[in-house]
């Protein structure tokens, strides 16, 4: 019983005096710059360590504490379950965020969102965007279909492939449309806990088309097209953020992206709900893969210095020696740049919403 | 090869790089103590440091703490009987029944000598291998691997003990367990109840807690004695058990490469490998009458396969960039911070850094299998300690430990619901290692059963490689049956017993209604997501429903009706110490909870004054409070929490 008197003594006191600092800060922040020195930044990476979104966080803190002003300790603390949305959820929760805790995500946290899986309780239109990462990936065939250039295409229809999948709402969803609308016959093989495991069945003769993210086709490239075992047909392609248009990869650009394969194939532009619907999830699961966050009604004077700082790292030498190294060669917008990569990540008419929708259920049996 | 082999040793002892690999180790030895922390968590502390480190440092200090955890961690599951680490649970259940016994030393000193052996197994196969296992990788699709898979479950009839029929139902809850969350083929949830918390499936630590750890905390609060009950808690025989490791030479080696094997194959996943090992010498030995009762070998088997695990797990990560295993995930997240590209060029080109990973990985087994003697004197201590005052710390730990899954406050829940099945199991004599084993390889069972069929259809069951594992798995079953006795059922048990309700009918009860709401689920799932938990929860409803109303022999194994009203209640009584802290910290926090749970406990249980009271009590709060700090864990928080901020460190 003491104990408990005294802490609620204390939380009186302590309400109070939070409530003078808070006084204070609001009067130093009208008047003074925003200035974050001897403060740390959470960065909440809602997946587990060791993970992409987690490489590629930690390869930006120690280059964002620099760029902030003030310098404060950048930590990436992962806080891992239900595919993401257990932190985001957490994250929504925060009203007019101090700009100390901000929120990383993934094409595989994006989803479920578009999809409106139940255990999602957040909306990221809301959430000013201030980074937006691309990737990219390339599709590739097994030569054992008498595949060896995009002339052969017609070899490979009507023939069975075989693709080692994740699952039919993950990322692997761009894939699985995307060699619908091309006309192949792919029948996915779930249960794959990565593209590194598929990879691996693809080696063994096991699954005959496969894709991989930019990184991981340079190693296909040096060894399975190397030795004549794979052909590449195309890259996705890569988001120009301000048209919206689809562009060849700028890591790739010997390949034809998507749009312009699909022209080759069908002789016509692509178009259609199914098209609508590429694109957007394309933009999420690629073009805006990986996305920085502030919460809900952040000062816009605070979103501002992180656009900038993020401006910063772009314009810094040591991002433009390394970051082809872990990032490949693809465009990183910050700021009003990242806001229009959110737009095209997020916006989806409920029409095509509704079809994919249909489409997952009726051809994988999905239930929503 | 010899040239860039003697390079790299140089390499680690010049400069800083020892030190780091010491760094590693200590820390290494650290989290396997600790129950339930294994090599994530630690990867996990390291990897914000390693950004812009010097790669042979951050390799040798990665190497050197996943190197020394199932060295390290044979403490806990000796001295205490609860797993350090996933992978050495096996290790509790003659370990620990050694050290009840007095002979903790001998039983740590085989251990350890049999991990240092391991492990340098391990670290000269990944020498050699790393060179040609590429078609050894290549070789292992998923329909081999789904029959790997089917002879691990074979260990469960090694494993069941007096009964058959129990290991059979308990592996197959183990395996139902296993396939809540959601489906490998259609993403639909299974038997979550309406949770988002069992969306993500159960893990192995809160499993391997609850089925380790709680049991023998019950029990042990339900004597209130010390671990070891004779005066001097180590007990002679430091030299006996190296003896003992020189003369059962062949099963360290056997050992030792069947937890190589393992580690090379991705998608078996570390946490069986334990398991695997003894299972097989319980199978290959002639005498199996001291198996879970104190068995040396059953210590030498498990300790030497866990180590040479690691040594193995390196060769996908670092030839395929494929982890075989959790941690093996966290470290190659690691090795790309280091700007190391896994894969064939790895080998080719800097042949060195795999080399300095291998020295790392030698040294390192080296100097935790030292440290581990040296402090063991002190650390046995525990064992002397009443148990009235050390019941509060490992109930602290285990809840600690288990609420690092997923950090939710379910954590707990689910530890204390099944905790209940689990010490349920222990008092009738139900196997958990075989719900263990059912658990661990569900996943595995599945998935790969459903890419074989996908693949190749059912003629995937007529290929070579498959009819070749699938031999040795009959071999092995025929060679574990081979001397086993039938003994005789001692209680005759008919139909009537059922009908009077006691807390055994209750526990069958359970285990009967789970078979009927699993089959029930999956029923209402697609073909594909549902069809593994129907088949499985079919075979056993209809076991379940033969043993219990129309086999007699069958029924008096399943059930043993020799237990007390008075022990009853006695477990009840130490259970709800249990739930007790959890109920404390959903309303108060953590800490909050801790103070007020430790007071009571030991007021209760000792005659200790007030001021060893509150030393003890503050000491484990700052204990706990150092831990969180350092390693940026949370702790959980409770109702109050939620409706008013607090300070730290109640927040």
């Amino acid at each position: 019983m003491r104990i408990l008197i005294l802490t609620n003594k204390g939380k009186i006191m302590f309400k109070k005096f939070l409530a003078m600092i808070a006084a204070l800060m609001m009067s130093m922040s009208s008047s003074f710059a925003v200035d974050f020195s001897g403060k740390t930044v959470e960065w909440l990476i809602p997946f587990s360590a060791g993970g992409g979104s987690d490489k590629w966080a930690r390869y930006y803190a120690p280059m964002l504490s620099k760029a902030l002003p003030g310098n404060p300790v950048v930590v990436v603390k992962n806080c891992p379950g239900g595919s993401g949305t257990v932190c985001s959820n957490q994250f929504a929760q925060m009203k007019n965020g101090d700009g100390f805790t901000i929120l990383g995500d993934s094409g595989s946290s994006k989803f479920p969102f578009l999809l409106d899986d139940k255990r999602v309780k957040y909306n990221p239109t809301k959430w000013p965007t201030v980074l937006a990462s691309a990737t990219g990936g390339v599709v590739y065939v097994s030569t054992s279909k008498g595949y060896a250039s995009a002339k052969d295409f017609k070899k490979l229809q009507g023939k069975k492939l075989k693709y080692g999948s994740q699952g039919a709402t993950s990322l692997d969803l761009i894939a699985l449309l995307g060699f619908d609308m091309l006309g192949l016959q792919v029948d996915p093989v779930f249960g794959y806990k990565g593209r590194g495991p598929a990879r691996v069945a693809f080696e063994r003769g096991e699954m005959t088309i496969d894709y991989q993210t930019s990184s991981a086709y340079l190693k296909v490239k040096s060894t399975l097209v190397k030795e004549g075992k794979a052909a590449p047909m195309f890259s996705w392609g890569a988001l120009d953020a301000k048209t919206g248009n689809i562009t060849r990869d700028p890591t790739f650009p010997e390949l034809p992206s998507f749009p312009e394969y699909y022209q080759q194939v069908h002789g016509k532009k692509p178009g259609g709900v199914a098209w609508n619907v590429w694109k957007t999830f394309f933009a999420s699961g690629f073009g805006g893969q990986k996305m920085v966050y502030l919460p809900e009604g952040t000062s816009a004077e605070i979103v501002k210095i992180y656009g900038d700082a993020f401006d910063k790292v772009h314009a810094s030498e040591e991002f433009k020696k390394t970051s082809n190294k872990f990032l490949g060669s693809y465009a990183a917008a910050a700021g009003p740049d990242a806001q229009a990569a959110a737009k095209a990540a997020f916006t989806i008419d409920p029409k095509s919403k509704e079809w994919i929708k249909g489409h997952l259920t009726k051809k994988y049996q999905v239930k929503f | 090869m010899f040239e860039s082999l003697l390079s790299a040793f140089a390499l680690i002892f010049s400069g800083p790089h020892f030190l780091y690999l010491l760094l590693g180790v200590t820390m290494g030895i650290f989290i396997g103590i600790l129950p339930g922390l294994g090599g994530i968590v630690g990867f996990s502390i390291l990897l914000p440091f390693i950004y812009g480190m010097d790669p042979v440092s951050a390799l040798a200090m990665l190497i050197g703490l996943i190197a020394v955890i199932p060295t390290s961690d044979t403490f806990t599951s000796v001295l205490m009987g609860i797993p350090g680490s996933s992978a050495s649970q096996a290790t509790v259940l003659d370990g620990f029944q050694l050290a009840k016994q007095g002979q903790a030393a001998r039983a740590l000193s085989a251990a350890f000598a049999s991990s240092l052996l391991g492990g340098l197994f391990g670290a000269i196969v990944l020498t050699l291998i790393v060179v040609i296992a590429k078609p050894i990788i290549l070789f292992f699709g998923s329909s081999e691997l789904f029959m790997l898979g089917i002879l691990g479950i074979s260990m469960v009839g090694v494993l069941s003990g007096d009964s058959f029929v129990k290991g059979f139902l308990a592996c197959g809850i183990g395996l139902l367990l296993g396939t809540v969350g959601s489906s490998p083929a259609t993403g639909e949830w299974r038997m979550t109840l309406g949770s988002y918390y069992l969306f993500d499936g159960l893990k192995v630590v809160t499993i391997g807690l609850a089925a380790f750890a709680v049991p023998e905390i019950c029990d042990l609060l339900r004597k209130n004695t010390t671990i070891a009950t004779k005066d001097e808690p180590l007990g002679q025989g430091w030299l006996q058990g190296l003896k003992d490791v020189i003369r059962e030479k062949w099963i360290v080696l056997r050992c030792a490469g069947i937890g190589t094997l393992i580690g090379i194959l991705p998608g078996l996943g570390g946490s069986v490998v334990d398991w695997i090992a003894y299972g097989h010498v319980v199978q290959t030995s002639k005498d199996k009458s001291k198996f879970g009762k104190g068995d040396i070998r059953g210590v030498i088997a498990p300790e030497s396969a866990n180590n040479a695990k690691e040594g193995g797990g390196l060769v996908p990560t670092i030839l395929f960039g494929i982890p075989g295993s959790g941690s093996m995930a966290v470290f190659l997240g690691g090795l790309t911070l280091l700007g190391i590209e896994p894969g064939p060029a790895l080998i080719e080109e800097d042949l060195q850094f795999t080399y300095v990973m291998v020295w790392s990985l030698a040294i390192a087994n080296v100097l935790g299998a030292g440290i581990c003697f040296a402090i063991s004197g002190k650390v046995a201590k525990i064992a002397k300690i009443p148990y009235g005052i050390l019941a509060p710390f490992m109930i602290m730990i285990i809840c600690f430990a288990a609420f690092q899954v997923t950090r939710s406050i379910f954590d707990l829940y689910t530890l204390v619901i099944l905790g209940a099945f689990c010490t349920l199991m222990k008092t009738y004599n139900w196997p958990r290692p075989a719900l263990l084993i059912g658990f661990v390889l569900s996943d595995t069972l599945e998935t790969f059963l459903y890419q074989a069929v996908q693949i190749y259809e059912w003629s995937f069951l007529l290929r070579t490689s498959v009819l070749v594992i699938f031999g040795i798995t009959i071999l092995s079953v025929y060679m574990g049956m081979r001397t086993k006795l039938e003994k005789p059922a001692t209680v005759q048990v008919g139909i009537s017993h059922l009908l009077k309700f006691n807390l055994e009918t209750f526990f069958l009860g359970i285990i009967f209604i789970y078979f009927i709401v699993s089959l029930y689920d999956s029923y209402q799932l697609n073909f594909l997501g549902g069809v593994f938990p129907l088949g499985i929860s079919a075979i056993m409803f209809v076991t379940m429903t033969y043993t219990l109303f129309f086999n007699k022999k069958w029924l008096s194994k399943a059930i043993n009706s020799n237990y007390s009203s008075v022990d009853t209640k006695d477990l009840f009584l130490a259970f709800s110490w249990i739930v007790g802290l959890i109920v404390l910290v959903s309303f108060f926090g953590f800490v909050i909870g801790l103070v007020i749970f430790f007071i009571s406990l030991i007021k209760t249980k000792t005659d200790s004054s007030w001021s060893k009271i509150l030393t003890l009590t503050f000491t484990a709060i700052f204990f706990m409070l150092i831990l969180s700090h350092y390693m940026t864990l949370d702790f959980p928080s409770g109702l109050l929490q939620y409706l008013v901020k607090l300070p730290w460190p109640f927040n």
